[in-house]
């Protein structure tokens, strides 16, 4: 299959080299308004779909706001939600620089939860910082091992991975239940079969003045050094030309295989840690509550930020926002929480349509043309 | 330790029954996924499809009071999915497998959405034909108790690979699916084809989750699918597209999905999470088994994105 | 009533009952009798139209709704993770609500317990949870016997049963689904000694595929008569009338769904109770922290009969609702040997329904005899 013709390597998504690389002020424009531009789209076909369900759009404008970023309250709403979308969104993000299109951040997030939980527990008595170390480097290790047998199998199996990768979340969800009620029960916790605490004392706080919890600080970190390692080291660079033109690449030798294998270890990694930090500083034991939904979410977020770590912060923050908001449009208005999973899906539609339209809009060519 | 009428009878029983009932979702989606991969596109939005036709079958068939009805106007919902998918897809630089990733989750949500007023209400369910009126146990005559729909889905099955070899129709199809330029070449239009493709598909997925609301749980709620769609399109690559296969492969996974729970029935009870997920561990394994970077997607159409 | 609940109660320890009665007096948060609306929060884990557990306790919120002066907003579909702080926060600090039920038992611990202290005049009245005197005093935790109203379906089904054979389609092995399984079971065993019921877990609460191969595995193997807990039982009633099967209901009635297969159901009562909470609220007495009840104090009640039920299988059912409605009756007596053999209730032991602190109600972890399954160890 890979020595297929060259035809047959189009890429699946990274921008890569070429004429998107640091081109000057028309694709940068293009890069911000074009997004923008399927975004209030999207909201307008929302407001469409809302006024067909008898809602007032305005309405619905008006608490969306309101409930993303309308108090301190909601800002912090909106800065929770985001925060494990950060790292999740990684975990599809990174192997598509690769060329490849993971959804399995869901079960390395759970995996890595629940690895973090069995580290957590074993490091009881130990000191705050090394069970907080301890349990980041089982979330990580675990969650990234649990990805990167996903791109193990496509690269020497040839196996899908987007499916593969999906299949190992039901088996990621599986096997958390059964330990979860057997071997790994907290025998008090009987109605709710979840794991022993990890211990009040080694949870992670929030950030003194706010009520959010320092994941998000982390995830940002994360993405900026993400985006760093994609757009500036060479490690990354050969990684975008194994996505982008795979038999360029192995023309030039590239180890395809371990680049790979990174990528999808470091995407895995991230949403593992993203499980850790949901033990750690939200739920406090591992149970059947570890599966959060953050993973799929997160494949929204890298999609809609063209899989570029850098606008998945933006993008997380919207996506947080629209997940803020969503309480409220149930309580005032009556419209069920299916009603933002919908928006999410026109957004994310819209999106993808968008990519028809690079470098081909006239306002863009005139402006390269100029410039 | 059973005190069950037929014993560990009860095992092979429940994992033919449910091969038999709980296939059927599987061999529609597969069989409409084969069509649509076969043109060249891969459309991951079955999942989507599958929920949307399983609530529009079970609204319509509350509404207008015939089941079949509904079954129309699921698999009319699920042309309407496929439209969608089509037509995006065919847009420049349009990635599908994103655009299925995409339509999956908006089609559940809008499925979720507009179900609502439906989850109380009972709708009127298909008949099921008894094909075991020969048996003397009455459960082995339940097990044999099949929906029109399945048989359809057998028949189809043959159909398809039958049309796929000889007729004109078959092969304009998987011409597009094997090279683009020469079905251009030939004149024959591509994109069209590939949006009427992912149509069909997205027909069959729809009248497979009608089956889900309208016959077997035979009810509509937020959850009634548990990933059929998704596996559906797995189950279309190790069966290397070929619909016979596909068939098979959706008896497998019907039976391994009514294995967990019939275990319990004979009173095994260990690990019924990891029986449970016996579908998709053993979709992964089959998967890891049959492709290989070398020999892998034989009988791949070469114009498909995942074997690019 | 409430002077005669409490009074009922056994506290553990002295101490505890001195200290707890303080400390319910002094800490309580009480409303100032201000005009403005009471504003009313509902936090449902699911679909609040899912035939089951939620629909009940959506009933209760529309029985709230009828109430003047209060205001009730509903939020559905709310996981068990960070988002329920966020929408108790929100309808707290958005919308003003002073009077919170988060009606999911996964909510308890740690976000009820963790919000509670954060908010002192708001109360939190959470369903099915285990207060304790150590736990924030402006929690309330209430759930209902309903294993009572199960007992009373096993009587029903013990007598309509042919082939002996009873099946439970259960979610998960927690304290709470095995309480019904017990009494369902010891129910039918009154009346057919040697009745045995087959239980098959699904592993989650909403998984209406695995809730069909269930009934379907169970009615294969010779039960006649079928019931559950899960969430929404539609699946199982459907499916188990569909083989021909008779059923028992739970949550609340699903007679619609199936007439001539239904026998009776359990169901919840909160239409009674909801309103009740939020009277005493709005004039500022003291609601208790701790509040359990069975048929005597009305949070549960039994669906009507269905055709099938004999006139004897009324009247025995009929006596024995009687007999727990006055509180003479308890389930759970010892001697009770569960299915592996052990000793569960020892011979003069009673597990008392109405006390809401009898640590080994809350903590069963045992299938009597007559209950074919197991219990992950």
């Amino acid at each position: 299959m890979l020595e297929d013709s060259a035809a047959a390597l189009a890429a699946p998504r990274p921008r890569g080299l070429g004429r998107r690389q640091w081109a000057g002020g028309a694709a940068a424009a293009e890069a911000v308004l074009v997004p923008a531009g399927a975004l209030v789209l999207s909201l307008l076909l929302f407001g469409l779909f809302v006024a067909c369900a008898g809602v007032d759009p305005l309405a619905v404008c008006r608490y969306m706001i309101e409930g993303s970023v309308g108090s301190w309250f909601a800002v912090q709403n909106t800065l929770t939600r985001a925060a494990p979308l950060l790292l999740t969104g990684l975990c599809t993000a990174l192997p598509a620089q690769a060329g490849l299109m993971i959804i399995g951040g869901e079960g390395a997030f759970v995996i890595g939860g629940l690895s973090a939980a069995m580290a957590g527990v074993a490091l009881h008595g130990a000191a705050a910082p090394v069970a907080l170390a301890g349990m980041t480097a089982a979330g990580i290790v675990a969650g990234g091992l649990w990805v990167a047998l996903a791109g193990a199998l496509r690269h020497w199996r040839g196996v899908n991975e987007t499916i593969s990768s999906l299949l190992l979340n039901y088996i990621a969800i599986a096997i958390l239940n059964q330990l979860v009620e057997g071997p790994f029960r907290d025998p008090d916790s009987l109605n709710k079969p979840s794991s022993p605490s990890i211990g009040y004392g080694h949870m992670i706080g929030t950030i003194p003045g706010t009520e959010i919890h320092w994941g998000l600080p982390v995830g940002i970190v994360v993405c900026l050094a993400a985006y760093v390692l994609i757009r500036h080291t060479t490690v990354g660079f050969a990684t975008r030309i194994a996505g982008g033109n795979l038999r360029a690449a192995r023309m030039v030798g590239l180890p395809i295989g371990r680049l790979v294998m990174l990528t999808c270890f470091l995407g895995g990694a991230a949403a593992g840690l993203a499980g850790m930090i949901e033990l750690a500083a939200v739920q406090e034991r591992a149970s059947a509550d570890l599966v959060t939904g953050y993973g799929y979410a997160g494949i929204l977020v890298a999609f809609l930020a063209r899989q570029n770590p850098l606008a998945m912060i933006p993008v997380a923050f919207l996506l947080g926002g629209i997940g803020a908001s969503g309480g409220l449009l149930q309580r005032h208005l009556g419209l069920p929480d299916a009603a933002t999973v919908v928006l999410q899906g026109i957004i994310f539609v819209m999106i993808l349509a968008s990519d028809a339209v690079y470098g081909r809009l006239p306002w863009f060519r005139r402006a390269e043309t100029a410039g | 330790m059973n005190g069950g009428g037929l014993g560990w009878w009860i095992v092979p029983l429940a994992v033919l029954g449910g091969a038999v009932r709980v296939s059927t979702p599987f061999l529609f989606v597969s069989l409409g996924e084969c069509i649509t991969e076969k043109s060249g596109r891969i459309n991951l939005g079955l999942e989507g499809t599958l929920v949307m036709g399983a609530m529009s079958g079970y609204a319509v068939s509350y509404l207008s009071g015939s089941p079949w009805l509904g079954v129309l106007a699921a698999g009319a919902v699920g042309t309407g999915m496929g439209l969608l998918h089509g037509a995006i897809c065919s847009l420049k630089r349009v990635n599908d497998i994103a655009v299925g990733i995409a339509l999956m989750l908006f089609g559940v949500g809008l499925a979720d959405y507009l179900g609502k007023p439906f989850i109380q209400p009972a709708a009127p369910q298909l008949p099921s034909l008894a094909l075991g009126w020969w048996a003397s146990s009455p459960d082995v005559q339940n097990a044999l108790k099949v929906n029109a729909l399945f048989l359809i889905g057998v028949a189809l099955a043959p159909l398809l690979v039958w049309a796929f070899r000889v007729t004109r129709w078959g092969l304009i199809l998987r011409i597009v699916g094997e090279s683009a330029d020469a079905a251009r070449a030939l004149g024959y239009p591509v994109v069209p084809v590939r949006i009427i493709a992912t149509c069909l598909g997205g027909f069959l997925a729809g009248i497979g989750g009608s089956f889900l609301s309208l016959y077997y749980p035979g009810a509509w709620s937020e959850r009634i699918s548990s990933g059929q769609g998704i596996t559906a399109v797995a189950l279309v690559i190790f069966a290397r597209w070929n619909p016979k296969l596909c068939f098979y492969a959706a008896l497998l996974f019907g039976g391994a999905g009514a294995f967990g729970p019939s275990l319990q029935a004979v009173g095994l009870h260990g690990g019924y999470y990891l029986f449970n997920a016996a579908p998709y561990i053993l979709t992964l394994l089959i998967m890891v088994a049959t492709c290989s970077p070398k020999r892998t997607l034989v009988g791949a159409p070469a114009e498909l994105s995942i074997t690019k | 009533m409430t002077g005669k609940t409490i009074s009922r109660r056994r506290v553990l320890g002295s101490a505890a009952a001195i200290g707890a009665g303080a400390a319910l007096g002094a800490t309580l948060p009480f409303r100032s009798a201000s005009a403005a609306a009471t504003t009313v929060g509902f936090i449902y884990v699911g679909p609040h139209d899912d035939f089951g557990y939620n629909q009940a306790h959506a009933q209760g919120a529309a029985a709230v709704k009828k109430m003047a002066g209060v205001k009730v907003l509903e939020e559905e579909n709310v996981p068990e993770d960070v988002a329920v702080t966020k929408t108790m926060e929100s309808m707290i600090e958005q919308d003003g609500a002073s009077l919170l039920f988060p009606t999911s038992f996964g909510y308890f611990d740690p976000y009820i317990l963790r919000e509670a202290p954060k908010f002192p005049k708001v109360r939190f009245e959470h369903c099915g949870g285990l207060w304790t005197p150590k736990d924030p005093k402006n929690i309330g935790s209430y759930f209902g016997y309903i294993f009572e109203a199960q007992h009373v379906n096993g009587i029903v089904a013990g007598f309509a049963s042919k082939s002996g054979r009873l099946g439970f389609v259960a979610a998960k092995p927690i304290p709470q689904v095995l309480q019904n399984i017990n009494a369902f079971t010891l129910g039918a065993r009154l009346i057919n000694p040697q009745a045995t019921t087959r239980v098959i877990f699904t592993g989650d609460w909403s998984m209406p595929v695995k809730e069909a191969e269930a009934t379907n595995s169970l009615i294969d193997g010779g039960v006649d008569v079928v019931t559950m807990h899960v969430d929404s039982p539609k699946v199982v009633v459907q499916t188990a009338a569909k083989r021909g099967a008779m059923v028992c209901g739970y949550h609340c009635s699903q007679a619609a769904l199936a007439p001539q297969a239904y026998l009776t159901g359990a169901e919840w009562n909160w239409t009674e109770l909801y309103p009740k909470f939020v009277t005493m609220w709005m004039k500022g007495e003291p609601i208790p922290n701790f509040y359990r009840g069975g048929f005597r104090e009305g949070l549960i009640k039994q669906s009507p009969y269905g055709p099938k039920v004999s006139a004897a299988a009324r009247q025995r059912a009929d006596e024995v609702k009687a007999a727990l409605t006055e509180g003479k009756y308890v389930i759970f007596k010892g001697p009770l040997t569960d299915n592996t053999g052990t000793v569960a209730v020892a011979a003069g032991q009673e597990l008392i329904q109405s006390n809401a602190t009898d640590a080994k109600l809350e903590e069963m972890h045992f299938l009597v005899e007559g209950v074919l399954g197991a219990l992950p160890s």
